[in-house]
C-alpha cells in the first residue's frame, strides 16, 4: 500500500500575483516552509476547499507534493522549488522580496 | 505605419474601459476567477509562475519610437524595468499586479496600442517579416495586407470562440523571414505569369506537439481575393475543428483528419459562396491602409566614409558582417539591434534600451523600427553613412553585439523561470550556450546557426525548425533536454530529426558542443553552413559525436 505523498496548499495572490502558501493557522505565507504540511488525503481535500473558497484572497489553489525538512515542508519537485524563489535569470521575485524581510 | 482611425481608437478605449469594470468586479467579488479569466486573456493578462504576465501586440512587428518610450515607461512605472520581446513579435511585462492592468492598458492606448487578442482561441498577432518594407528581395510590403486583415480578425464576431488559436504569417519575399510554413495560414507573395503580384497559401502548419509544414491550398491568390479566402479557411476551421480535445483542435489536426484534397475543396466551396458579398469595401479600405505604409523619404548621399569605417574598423566590420541587410536603396541598410549580447536573458530590454533604441529611429531612421519573431529589435532604413555612430551607441548600451544570424542568437521561450505551461527552463540554457561558445570564440568560425529552445512540448521557442532545436521536458521530476537537428525556418521548411536521448539540464551544453565540434570537423569548407552540412552527411556522424561517450545514457 503506498504511502500518502505529503502535500501543501499552494496558490497565488489575486493581486499581486505573488506565490503563497496555505499554513496551519488560515494565513497565506510567502514562505514554504511556514506552510501546513498535510499527511492525510481527506484533510488535503478540506484544506484545498478552504482554500479555494478565499476568492479575494487568492488564484489557482492546489496541492503540490512535499516533503519535510528541519525548518518545515520543503518541495520535492523542481517546478515548485522555482516558485519558493523566483526567476533564475534575475534577482526578482521572492528571492530578492523576502532577502529585505 | 498604421495610424489609429476615430474607430479604432474609440473601441480600444472601450475595451480599456470594459476591462477596467471587469478588474473591479473581480477585485470587489462579484466575479469568480472561473468567470474573470476567460475575460482577462481575452484583454492579454495570464497568471504565469511568480506573477501576472501582460502580452502586448506588436502588430506585424512595427512599431515607432513613441510606443517604443511608452513601453519604457510602462517597463518603469508598472513592472521591473525591463519587457521581454516574443516570437509572435509581440512585448511580455512579467511583473504587473492585477490592480495595475487597467492603467498599463491605459497607458498602451495613448499611444495606439493594446493587448486584445494576444490571448484565446481568436486570431493571434499577424506576424510579418521584420524586413518587410525595406528588404531588397521583397516583391511587395506585406504590412497594409497584415493590417487589414488585423482589423478584419479583431472582435470578428465569428472568430472569437475557434476551436483553438489561430496564426496567421505573412511574407512578401521569396526568402521567407517569417516562418510562414509553421502557421495555421501562411501567406507568401509571389507574382504570376502575367506580372500580378498574390499570394501562394499555405495551410495548417504548426509546431507545438504535432509539429507540421503547412501544405500549400493555393498556389495563387489574387490580392483582392485575400479576405474573402482567408475568411473561408477560417469558416471551415471553424466548423470542422475539433473543441472535444485541446490537443487536437488546431486547423493542422483537422486537415489531416478531413484530408487535403477534401478540406481545399471545402474551402474553395465556402470561398465561392461568400465571395460575392465582398463588395470591394476591403478593397477601398486597403488603399486607405496602402497610405499609412508609404516609403520614408530616404535621404541620399555618400557612403565612402562607411566604406573606409568599416575597412579601418575590425570590431564595427564584425558587427556589419552578422547585423546588416540588404536594403533595396543601396546607400541604404537594414540594421538587426542583437537583443541577444552573450549571457543575456533573449528578446530581454531595459528601459533604458528601449529609449536608446526609440532615440536611434528618429535620429537616424525615419522613426521606424521592427521587432522580429528572433527576439530582436530592427532599424529597417539607415543610411550607411549613419552605421558607425549608431554602432558606438549601441556598444555602450549593451546592444552592439555582433551576433545576428550566429549560435549566441538563439530564440529561447520564457521556460519554467517564468509560464506556467513549462516543463523545464529555456532562459539559463540559453545564458550559457551563449556564454561557453563566446568563452571558446567559436562563435564566428561556426557561422551561421540557428539555435532554438523551447520549454515544453507548446514550442514557443520555435525549436522544431531550429538548425539545432532543443526542447526541455520533465522527465521522472528531472529537466532533461531533447535534441533535434536539421531543422529549417525559411522556404525550404523542415521539421528537426530527434537525436535520441535526451540530456541532464548539465549534460545539455557539452552536448551541444560535440555536436558543433563535429560540424567543424565534418564540413569540407569554411562556407558549408552546420545546415549544409547535415543535409549532406545526414544524422549518423552528430549521433555518433552525440552518443559515443555517453553509454550511460538513459533512455529519454
Amino acid at each position: 500500500m503506498s504511502r500518502y505523498t505529503p502535500k501543501v496548499v499552494t496558490a497565488n495572490r489575486l493581486r499581486e500575483g505573488d506565490v503563497v502558501y496555505q499554513t496551519a493557522d488560515d494565513r497565506w505565507t510567502p514562505h514554504h516552509q511556514e506552510a501546513e504540511l498535510i499527511e492525510d488525503e481527506a484533510h488535503a481535500q478540506m484544506r484545498l476547499l478552504h482554500a479555494a473558497a478565499q476568492k479575494l484572497l487568492i488564484v489557482g489553489a492546489y496541492l503540490a507534493d512535499a516533503k519535510p525538512g528541519p525548518n518545515g515542508p520543503e518541495p520535492t519537485h523542481f517546478r515548485e522549488a522555482f516558485r519558493t524563489r523566483g526567476p533564475s535569470n534575475y534577482n526578482h521575485g521572492k528571492q530578492a522580496d523576502l532577502s529585505n524581510v | 505605419m498604421y495610424d489609429y482611425t476615430d474607430f479604432d481608437e474609440a473601441f480600444v478605449r472601450s475595451r480599456v474601459a470594459q476591462f477596467t469594470d471587469q478588474v473591479a468586479r473581480r477585485l470587489d467579488g462579484s466575479l469568480t476567477e472561473d468567470e474573470f479569466r476567460p475575460l482577462r486573456l481575452m484583454n492579454g493578462l495570464y497568471l504565469q509562475l511568480h506573477a501576472y504576465m501582460l502580452r502586448v501586440a506588436i502588430p506585424y512587428g512595427t512599431i515607432n519610437p513613441r510606443q517604443m518610450r511608452q513601453l519604457a515607461y510602462i517597463a518603469d512605472t508598472w513592472d521591473k524595468g525591463y519587457g521581454h520581446f516574443t516570437t509572435r513579435q509581440n512585448i511580455q511585462f512579467n511583473w504587473p499586479k492585477l490592480p495595475d492592468v487597467p492603467a498599463i492598458l491605459s497607458a498602451l492606448a495613448d499611444v495606439q496600442m493594446h493587448a486584445i487578442q494576444t490571448s484565446g482561441n481568436t486570431v493571434r498577432n499577424v506576424t510579418a517579416d521584420h524586413f518587410a518594407g525595406a528588404a531588397a528581395d521583397e516583391i511587395e510590403d506585406p504590412r497594409p495586407y497584415a493590417e487589414l486583415l488585423r482589423q478584419w480578425s479583431t472582435d470578428h464576431p465569428e472568430f472569437q470562440f475557434l476551436p483553438r488559436k489561430f496564426k496567421i504569417a505573412i511574407t512578401g519575399s521569396p526568402n521567407d523571414r517569417a516562418v510562414t510554413a509553421a502557421h495555421d495560414i501562411g501567406l507568401r507573395m509571389v507574382r504570376n505569369a502575367a506580372g500580378a503580384a498574390g499570394f501562394e497559401v499555405g495551410d495548417g502548419g504548426g509546431l507545438g506537439r504535432t509539429p507540421v509544414i503547412g501544405h500549400l491550398v493555393r498556389d495563387f491568390l489574387a490580392v483582392e481575393d485575400l479576405l474573402p479566402y482567408v475568411e473561408a479557411v477560417l469558416s471551415v476551421y471553424n466548423t470542422l475543428g475539433r473543441r472535444d480535445n485541446k490537443y487536437k483542435a488546431r486547423i493542422k489536426i483537422t486537415v489531416h483528419e478531413t484530408g487535403k484534397a477534401e478540406i481545399s475543396r471545402m474551402i474553395e466551396e465556402r470561398f465561392a459562396e461568400i465571395r460575392p458579398h465582398f463588395g470591394g469595401a476591403d478593397q477601398a479600405l486597403l488603399a486607405e491602409i496602402r497610405k499609412a505604409f508609404a516609403q520614408p523619404d530616404l535621404r541620399h548621399g555618400p557612403t565612402e566614409a562607411y566604406e573606409a569605417f568599416y575597412k579601418a574598423d575590425p570590431v564595427f566590420r564584425a558587427w556589419a558582417d552578422t547585423n546588416l541587410a540588404p536594403h533595396r536603396e543601396a546607400d541604404h541598410a537594414i540594421v538587426t539591434i542583437s537583443i541577444k549580447a552573450h549571457g543575456a536573458t533573449p528578446g530581454d530590454a531595459t528601459s533604458d534600451q528601449m529609449r536608446l533604441i526609440a532615440d536611434l529611429s528618429e535620429k537616424y531612421g525615419y522613426s521606424e523600427l521592427r521587432i522580429s519573431h528572433e527576439q530582436n529589435v530592427i532599424l529597417p532604413h539607415v543610411h550607411k553613412s549613419d552605421l558607425a555612430v549608431i554602432h558606438a551607441a549601441l556598444s555602450k548600451a549593451g546592444l552592439g553585439t555582433a551576433n545576428v544570424g550566429l549560435l549566441s542568437d538563439i530564440i529561447a521561450c520564457p521556460g519554467m523561470d517564468y509560464c506556467a505551461l513549462a516543463t523545464a527552463r529555456s532562459i539559463p540554457v540559453a545564458q550559457e550556450i551563449s556564454t561557453h561558445f563566446e568563452a571558446l570564440k567559436l562563435e564566428h568560425d561556426i557561422g551561421p546557426l540557428k539555435i532554438k529552445i523551447s520549454g515544453c512540448i507548446n514550442a514557443c521557442g520555435h525549436h522544431h525548425v531550429g538548425h539545432i532545436g532543443i526542447l526541455g521536458l520533465d522527465r521522472a521530476g528531472v529537466e532533461n533536454y531533447q535534441i533535434t537537428l536539421g531543422g529549417d525556418a525559411t522556404e525550404t521548411a523542415a521539421i528537426g530529426e530527434k537525436t535520441g536521448p535526451g540530456f541532464a539540464y548539465d549534460e545539455i551544453v557539452p552536448a551541444i558542443e560535440r555536436i558543433l565540434r563535429a560540424y567543424l570537423s565534418l564540413r569540407t569548407h569554411r562556407e558549408e553552413t552546420f545546415l549544409d552540412t547535415f543535409r549532406r552527411v545526414g544524422m549518423e556522424p552528430f549521433k555518433l559525436a552525440l552518443y559515443q561517450t555517453e553509454g550511460e545514457q538513459d533512455a529519454a
